[in-house]
Formats: C-alpha cells, sequence, structure tokens
C-alpha cells in the first residue's frame, strides 16, 4: 500500500502534503514509517531518492538542488522531502556534502564567497532560493547550530539566549525575559544557569554551551532547526544529553541533524538520509527512507556497505 | 673515519658559537640603548619636576621658573582630536578591508594604507601646512591634528583589520543563523569580540602621536602662551622639547629634560597599559 504511495519527488508538480499542511497539521503516529518497510526493491538512482513518507506532511521540500564552492560542484541534484516535526539524519562519509546540504537549507551556503547554489528549497510554499527572498528572514525561520559550541564571547549566558531578539529588535523587553528562560528550559539548560544567568556564556562546559547555543537558536521560535553534527566536539555524556533534547524538540520543531555517528543517527532520528560523493568529490543523495528501514534493510547496495561499516 | 662522521667537527662548532655569540652581542647591545635611553631621560628629568612646571605659563628669559601648561593642554588637545578622527575613519576603513573588501579593492587599500603608514613624518606635516594652513591663513590646533591624524589613521586601519580578521567566522555564522543583518553582526558580534585588540591598538596610536614633532611644527607652529582658540597657535610638549633642547640657555635646557621626562612616562603608561590590556584578552 506505502509502495504505491511511494513517489519520486522529481516528479512532483505540487508539493506533498503541503495542502495537509495548509489546513492544519498532520500528525501520524511515528510508527507508520517503521512500517513502510514493505517497498519494492527498484534501483535507486542517485539523483532520485524515494520518498516513502509522502504521506506526511514536509517541511522542507529540496528539489533538484546543485551547490557549489566557485568551480567546484559539491552536491549534485538532491531531492528530498524533509518531513514536518520530525528528525531527519544526514548520514555518509566525510567530503560527501552533508554539511553542504544542511547549509543550504537555511542560506547559510551562500556566507562562504564563491559559493552558489541552484535547484529549489520550498519552506512552507515559498521557494527560498527564489530571486528576492531575503536570506535574513529565512534564517529567522530556520535555526541553525553548529559543529563546536560558539556563543558570542563577549555576552552573558542571558544576552547570548537574547541575541536574536535584541540584535533584530521589535520585542519588548518583558518579553525578552519570558522568551529567554522559556529557550533556557526548552534547551535543557535553565535548571544549571538560572542563578549566574549573568555570567559569561564560554564560562559553561562544552556540552553546555551546546545547549546554550540550542537555545539561542529557539529564542527566535523557528520552524526547522539545522543541527551540523552538534555533539562531535563534546563528550560521551554531553552527546547523549543533547540527543535527548533533540529528541524532546521534534515534537514542535522539525529537525535535520548531519552525522558521522551512525549510532546516532540510528538512537535520535526518526529519517535517514545517505549521501556519498562519487568521482570528482561531487556529492549525492543516495538513498532516504525512515530510519529503521535505512538501517535494518537498505535498498542501495552503497547504503548497505556503508551502515554496516564497509567504508567510510 | 666512521666515528669522524658522527662527532661535530671543530670548525663547526666554532662557527656555532661564534654565530651564537655575536647574536647575544646584538641582543644586549639593543636592549641596553633601550634601557640607557629610559634612564638617562628619567634621571636627567626628574630632577627639574615641579608643581609649577606642570601648572604654568612659561616665564619670559631670563626669569626663573615658570612651567609648560600650555604645552600639556595643547598636547592632549590635539592628540585627543586626532584620535576621535582618525580611530572613528580607521576603524571604519578596517571593517571595510576585514569585512566587505573584495579581490581588487582590498589589496590596493591595503597597500596604500602601508605606505602611508610608511611616509616621512615632516611630509605628512607639509602636508598639513598646505592642506590647512594655507587656506586657513593660521597655524592652528586643528592642522596640527589633522596632521596627527594621518600618522595614526593607517596604523589603526591596519591594526583593527588585522584583529577582525582573528574572530573566528564560527561566532559570524551564529550571528548570520540567527537572522541578525550583516551590520547588525558585525557592530555587535564582531567588534566587540575584537574589544581588547582594538583598544590597545588604540592606546599604542595614542602613544605613538604624543611623541609626534614633525606633523607639528609646520601645523601647530608652538606658543608660549595659552592659545586663544583651535584655530589658533598652539603650543605642544614634543615642540617644546624641540625649541628648549636646541637653545643656548640652561633654564631652557632644563625644562627640556622635565618635558621629556614627562612625555616619556605618558608614552610609556599607555603602552604598558595596552600591554596589559592585551594580556588580559589573551586570558579570557
Amino acid at each position: 500500500m506505502q509502495a504505491a504511495n511511494a513517489i519520486t519527488s522529481k516528479s512532483l508538480g505540487a508539493l506533498p502534503g503541503q495542502a495537509a499542511l495548509n489546513s492544519g497539521r498532520v500528525d501520524p503516529a511515528r510508527r507508520v514509517a517503521a512500517s513502510t518497510e514493505a517497498i519494492t526493491q527498484r534501483p535507486v538512482t542517485s539523483a532520485v531518492a524515494t520518498v516513502e513518507a509522502a504521506n506526511l506532511p514536509s517541511a522542507v521540500s529540496i528539489q533538484d538542488l546543485n551547490a557549489w564552492y566557485g568551480q567546484h560542484l559539491a552536491i549534485r541534484d538532491v531531492t528530498l522531502e524533509i518531513p514536518d516535526r520530525r528528525i531527519t539524519a544526514i548520514i555518509g562519509p566525510s567530503g560527501c556534502g552533508k554539511t553542504t546540504l544542511l547549509r543550504c537549507i537555511n542560506r547559510m551556503h551562500e556566507v562562504v564567497p564563491g559559493a552558489r547554489a541552484s535547484g529549489r528549497v520550498v519552506v512552507h510554499g515559498r521557494d527560498i532560493l527564489a530571486p528576492g527572498v531575503d536570506p535574513v528572514a529565512v534564517r529567522r525561520r530556520i535555526g541553525m547550530v553548529f559543529q563546536r559550541p560558539n556563543p558570542f564571547p563577549t555576552m552573558s549566558i542571558f544576552d547570548n539566549v537574547a541575541a536574536g531578539l535584541k540584535l533584530v529588535g521589535g520585542v519588548s523587553r518583558s518579553e525578552i525575559q519570558d522568551r529567554v528562560e522559556h529557550s533556557l528550559k526548552r534547551a535543557a539548560l535553565w535548571d544549571e544557569v538560572r542563578d549566574k544567568l549573568r555570567q559569561p556564556g564560554t564560562a559553561l562546559s562544552g556540552g553546555q554551551q551546546q545547549r546554550l547555543c540550542i537555545a539561542r537558536a529557539l529564542a527566535v521560535n523557528p520552524e526547522v532547526l539545522l543541527l551540523d553534527e552538534p555533539a562531535s566536539a563534546l563528550d560521551p555524556i554531553a552527546s547523549l544529553r543533547i540527543e535527548d533534547l533533540v529528541r524532546e524538540l521534534s515534537a514542535e520543531v522539525t529537525s535535520v541533524i548531519v552525522t558521522h555517528n551512525m549510532q546516532q543517527a540510528a538512537r535520535v532520528s526518526d529519517y535517514t538520509a545517505f549521501m556519498l560523493a562519487g568521482e570528482e568529490r561531487v556529492g549525492q543523495l543516495i538513498e532516504f527512507g525512515p530510519t529503521q528501514r535505512m538501517f535494518t534493510n537498505p535498498t542501495d547496495p552503497r547504503t548497505d556497505a556503508y551502515i554496516t561499516g564497509r567504508f567510510g | 673515519m666512521a666515528a669522524d662522521h658522527l662527532t661535530v667537527s671543530l670548525s663547526r662548532r666554532v662557527t656555532n658559537g661564534a654565530m651564537k655569540a655575536l647574536c647575544t652581542v646584538a641582543a644586549v647591545f639593543a636592549s641596553s640603548m633601550l634601557l640607557l635611553l629610559l634612564g638617562y631621560v628619567l634621571v636627567n628629568g626628574i630632577r627639574y619636576v615641579n608643581w609649577e612646571f606642570l601648572t604654568t605659563l612659561p616665564k619670559p628669559l631670563g626669569e626663573e621658573g615658570g612651567g609648560m601648561a600650555n604645552a600639556f593642554v595643547g598636547s592632549f588637545i590635539m592628540v585627543g582630536l586626532a584620535s576621535v578622527w582618525s580611530i572613528f575613519v580607521g576603524i571604519g576603513t578596517g571593517v571595510y578591508l576585514a569585512e566587505y573588501a573584495g579581490q581588487r579593492t582590498g589589496p590596493s587599500i591595503r597597500f596604500i594604507a602601508d605606505v602611508l603608514t610608511g611616509m616621512p613624518s615632516v611630509v605628512i606635516g607639509i602636508f598639513g601646512y598646505a592642506m590647512l594652513v594655507v587656506p586657513m591663513g593660521t597655524f592652528s590646533a586643528l592642522a596640527g591634528a589633522f596632521s596627527l591624524g594621518v600618522i595614526t589613521l593607517p596604523i589603526i586601519a591596519r591594526t583593527t583589520e588585522e584583529n577582525l580578521r582573528l574572530v573566528p567566522r564560527e561566532l559570524r555564522e551564529a550571528s548570520l543563523a540567527l537572522g541578525i543583518q550583516r551590520w547588525r553582526t558585525i557592530v555587535s558580534i564582531v567588534v566587540p569580540t575584537a574589544g581588547a585588540g582594538l583598544t590597545t591598538g588604540a592606546m599604542i596610536v595614542v602613544a605613538r602621536a604624543m611623541g609626534e614633532t614633525a606633523p607639528l611644527i609646520f601645523t601647530a607652529l608652538g606658543n608660549r602662551f595659552w592659545a586663544e582658540s583651535l584655530t589658533s597657535p598652539t603650543a605642544a610638549l614634543t615642540l617644546n622639547i624641540f625649541q628648549y633642547a636646541v637653545s643656548p640657555y640652561d633654564q631652557w635646557h632644563q625644562q627640556a629634560w622635565a618635558a621629556s621626562f614627562f612625555l616619556l612616562a605618558i608614552v610609556l603608561v599607555l603602552n604598558v597599559g595596552a600591554r596589559a590590556l592585551a594580556g588580559q584578552a589573551l586570558r579570557r
């Protein structure tokens, strides 16, 4: 039944689930994803990934995305539906374009001199790569957490979380207070810092700093949270706390997490996208599907080879 | 035979030793020059330092006593004005170089700034004379401040650029990813993060301006009385040192020593303060 539903997003005219999105959030049980394993074993070309979750509304629809650094094509023809309020992991060996793909979703890719992208990244019906779209506005709706914790060193814990609100303006002082507290609570950091909000953010431990950065990103109420290997610089305990946190947040926020760590992808995500760079270091999307199926019964032999540790 | 290949030959040991000795002598000579200069000025100067020197105007020739109050005030006013405009423009230029400059504009502005840094200060004085003194028809503190600023401007621009480049890219990206605009990111995140470095650079540059003489000769001229306004000839410590030291009067020589003592003290305090600040920034 699901197999019949499985469509290649490349063939889509309109966005799947977009109507559902506009008419209110659909929230099918997360289990549905896991039960969609009965798919036809047809070969998956690298350019077209099967979207088994076509019945889920998508938060971000990536279509034929190409991204360059100067002359170098970093990712080619990526087409991917990122399900709404689910956690999608992007895995793959180093240099396969995971981070580049992630950075295209909030237009941070173009911050690198000489970098550009083509294709469509549709968020709630708007192509954010289209000319005339303000990247600043895009980034307010799509937050990002980086590999290394990067709190602003000149700011206190409070000011770090408030930065996105204060430096853009239009938010009252009392609302900033509330939002900072709320964001720190959502980031599971409030109890640890409630008595030292005026201390510098850099005085916290690495794991706390990363949660501070998550709180900072949450404070502007993004619809999507992009996490670029958020735990790779942390010790295993701090790393697990970040994973728990991302899981808790997934009820409200769509998350996309890039990770080197396959166990982490398996533990934390609902969906997994596997990328691989072929000749000339051009990254491509190899396969996308519910995490459980990707790890137990991948369609593509390359996915199988990667998750069983035969390369990477 | 084989042992000869493994032991260090005598000639090599001698060359090594001679090289090390030469460099050590050079280093000792260099530092002793600096220490001698400091010691000489401090010892000679402090003898003639008194309260009157700081608070009164120069007395007419032949009369005992008198001070350089007008020169202290003149120096501070001109260095202050020069700092204000050159720090403002210099930081702007540095931000442009570090954040906005393209492949072509960046190197050319950087080149111009570096050439300007190496410009003889007396030439900058003449430039100030031509630009301000001639059209205004008078020597003035404004012209002096202008010339001093031309000297400090390129230094500030390059220091700012270097310090902004030290700010990690991750911080800029963290800010941009919050939907904070580029200019806001620079003003509220990048510049404050480089703050200690910028302050250090500014202090060193103020010290440099404090000690300049040549740019003031053709612009501020000097004055034995209080300057009536910013557009009249103005006294400065360095000008007085020059004028008093080349005079034939013992009393003036003593006052030149005292002025040198204060000038050195001011410059030292600024430099040591800048170092302390930079050290603090490193520790953070």
